[in-house]
């Protein structure tokens, strides 16, 4: 499940936010906010992308890098959420 | 005429009057009293004071945006020194750059960037006496840390002169190194006169601080606040980029004076929400630092119609040189951006030509001011600061903005865009050249070239064209981490563009028209 999870994220933020990249350069580590990949704007989109495609709801606090910078970050948060 | 007090008397001056009220809010965690603050500062005072501080010098601090850095500025300026905040988020490499070449005789510094920081200073010959905070907040790390030595012997607030520095803001530089703008008590404090006049501040008010400390923004945040007993409402970096957070904390702490670049003004109006708060309180939304768009603005203002609206414009050298006040409602048809208005009270305006020679009224020409609060110069840089200024006959030195300007009506400008290669993103400004210099250092990169386009959503969109060592094609992730060790993360590229090499023009230099057409 969480792996699925996983994997849907990442096809989004390669095909948003990276176009053309390598997806084995997308690490499970990789700092999205910190290195500037996902700015503000990003952030958002990428908020409402996870609201949507997983039916659940994020707090405002939680849209920061604390909690979305890295794909293991995003998907533990989505993971928590739909339990 | 009040500029001949210190930066620091007004603050001293609003502890005597009102200890009791809330001077700073750290929102959901902590406030401190005018009295505590006071104190705080004070304590710092006599620490740095032990420490060898002497009026003249410098003093650095690397904090995050917390009460602990508000009573560090006030400390700083009561012993005599100036203070040199750097940006926390930025690379260790820069900020130690910046400490060591302004000879910072002190360093403030969270534990959390002290051993990077400490290994940069090290590499750089630089050793400031480094004053390291468990962390930030309250006030209770700048407190622990001093309470961690003997306590020092009391000394007394420094009587600053007017031309003694207060401050050094550093801003890009199109050497590729960051440049350090000095301002003086005198520039510092005509500045927030001229606020006090014109925006009329009160105890009762509750300023927002959404700019960080090393942003030109926050001296009237931080300084015009705590002049007049009001309250200063801290909003940390990761809450100051999220429009919905940004809503909330509007509306539960009451902010009645708003001040921030527009980029997060049209974040806000376009998905904070607003509708679903209470903003009575809020008088006055100021913007500074980068065009605001009309149709975000719109927006923005038939969201909140009650408070009164102020484009205010400047480069770091003067503060705010020119203001406007945006009559609502915007009208529908109106796409032009708005002016930036009139040359404030207590500086000049003139437009030149090249050659300095003003320029017939519709005219386009560059934005020159004199005035009280026009910079001294740039740290360690003469040649520069010769440049930055022109003198006229009558011997005044008028700073050329760089900034090409139509004065539209009388003593009302329009800004029409930059003489060189410096743009403007969210609110900061971005010397091209730096972040060319920056890309320069990675090992596979032959020729770089960066050049900013315009965009509606973002502002600025910037585009590094690069060709490498035998033709690779760095990836978007290698290219944007390898920057972020390098360059605060406005400066980062949004785009890498790469190519065999990069068109020239006949004399070999690299074609930047072609580039911008490449788009």
């Amino acid at each position: 499940m969480t792996e699925q999870v996983k994997g849907a994220i990442k096809a989004f933020i390669l095909k948003e936010f990276l176009p053309g990249e390598d997806p084995s350069n997308l690490t499970d580590d990789l700092p999205l906010i910190t290195t500037g990949i996902l700015d503000s704007i990003a952030t958002l989109k990428l908020v409402l992308h996870l609201e949507e495609t997983f039916g659940i709801t994020l707090e405002a606090h939680e849209a920061d890098k604390a909690h979305l910078d890295t794909l293991n970050k995003i998907t533990s948060l989505v993971s928590s959420k739909m339990k | 005429m009040t500029t001949s007090r210190p930066l620091h008397q007004a603050f001293i001056d609003a502890a005597a009057r009102y200890p009791e009220r809330v001077a700073v809010v750290e929102p959901g965690s902590a406030t401190i009293a005018y009295r505590e603050l006071d104190r705080l500062s004070d304590k710092l005072r006599d620490r740095l004071v032990e420490l060898g501080v002497v009026p003249g010098d410098r003093v650095g601090f690397y904090l995050r945006k917390s009460i602990d850095g508000i009573a560090a500025m006030y400390g700083i300026l009561k012993a005599g020194a100036a203070y040199v905040p750097v940006d926390p988020g930025a690379p260790p490499g820069r900020n130690a750059y910046i400490m060591q070449n302004c000879a910072v005789r002190v360093a403030l510094v969270e534990a959390q960037f002290e051993e990077r920081f400490r290994a940069e200073l090290t590499a750089l010959g630089a050793t400031p006496n480094l004053i390291v905070l468990p962390g930030v907040g309250g006030g209770d790390g700048l407190q622990t840390a001093l309470d961690a030595e003997a306590p020092a012997s009391a000394a007394r607030s420094v009587e600053s002169r007017s031309e003694d520095l207060a401050y050094i803001l550093y801003t890009s530089g199109s050497t590729g190194r960051p440049k350090g703008v000095m301002l003086s008590h005198e520039n510092a404090v005509s500045f927030v006169d001229w606020c006090s006049e014109v925006f009329a501040p009160t105890h009762e008010d509750r300023f927002s601080s959404h700019a960080p400390f090393h942003f030109d923004l926050s001296i009237l945040d931080v300084h015009v606040s705590l002049k007049h007993g009001a309250a200063l409402v801290l909003v940390t970096e990761d809450a100051g980029k999220d429009p919905q957070r940004l809503a909330q904390l509007i509306a539960n702490e009451k902010i009645s004076i708003w001040y921030s670049a527009p980029s997060i003004l049209s974040l806000l109006a376009q998905f904070g929400g607003l509708p679903g708060y209470d903003f009575a309180r809020l008088r006055t939304v100021l913007f500074a630092g980068e065009v605001f768009p009309v149709k975000h603005l719109r927006t923005l203002t038939e969201l909140w119609p009650h408070p009164r609206y102020f484009n205010l414009y400047g480069p770091t050298e003067t503060n705010v040189c020119t203001y406007y006040e945006v009559e609502l409602p915007v009208p529908a048809e109106r796409t032009a951006p708005y002016p930036i208005g009139a040359v404030c009270s207590h500086l000049l305006g003139r437009v030149v030509d090249e050659d300095g020679k003003l320029v017939p009224f519709g005219t386009e020409g560059e934005l020159c001011i004199t005035g009280r609060g026009v910079m001294q110069g740039y740290w360690s840089l003469p040649e520069q600061t010769a440049r930055g200024f022109f003198v006229d006959s009558n011997e005044t030195r008028w700073y050329r903005t760089g900034d090409i300007v139509v004065e539209e009506s009388p003593g009302s400008y329009i800004y029409r865009g930059r003489r060189d290669r410096m743009v403007k993103r969210r609110g900061y400004r971005v010397e091209l050249g730096e972040i060319e210099a920056g890309l320069y250092q990675h090992a596979a990169v032959k020729e770089a070239a960066v050049v900013a386009f315009p965009d509606e959503e973002a502002g600025v969109r910037i585009v590094a064209f690069l060709s490498a060592q035998d033709g690779q094609r760095l990836s978007l992730i290698e290219m944007k981490r390898f920057c972020s060790e390098r360059l605060p993360l406005y400066m980062i590229p949004d785009k890498f563009s790469w190519h065999d090499a990069l068109p020239k023009t006949s004399t070999d230099k690299i074609d930047y028209q072609r580039l911008k057409e490449m788009g």
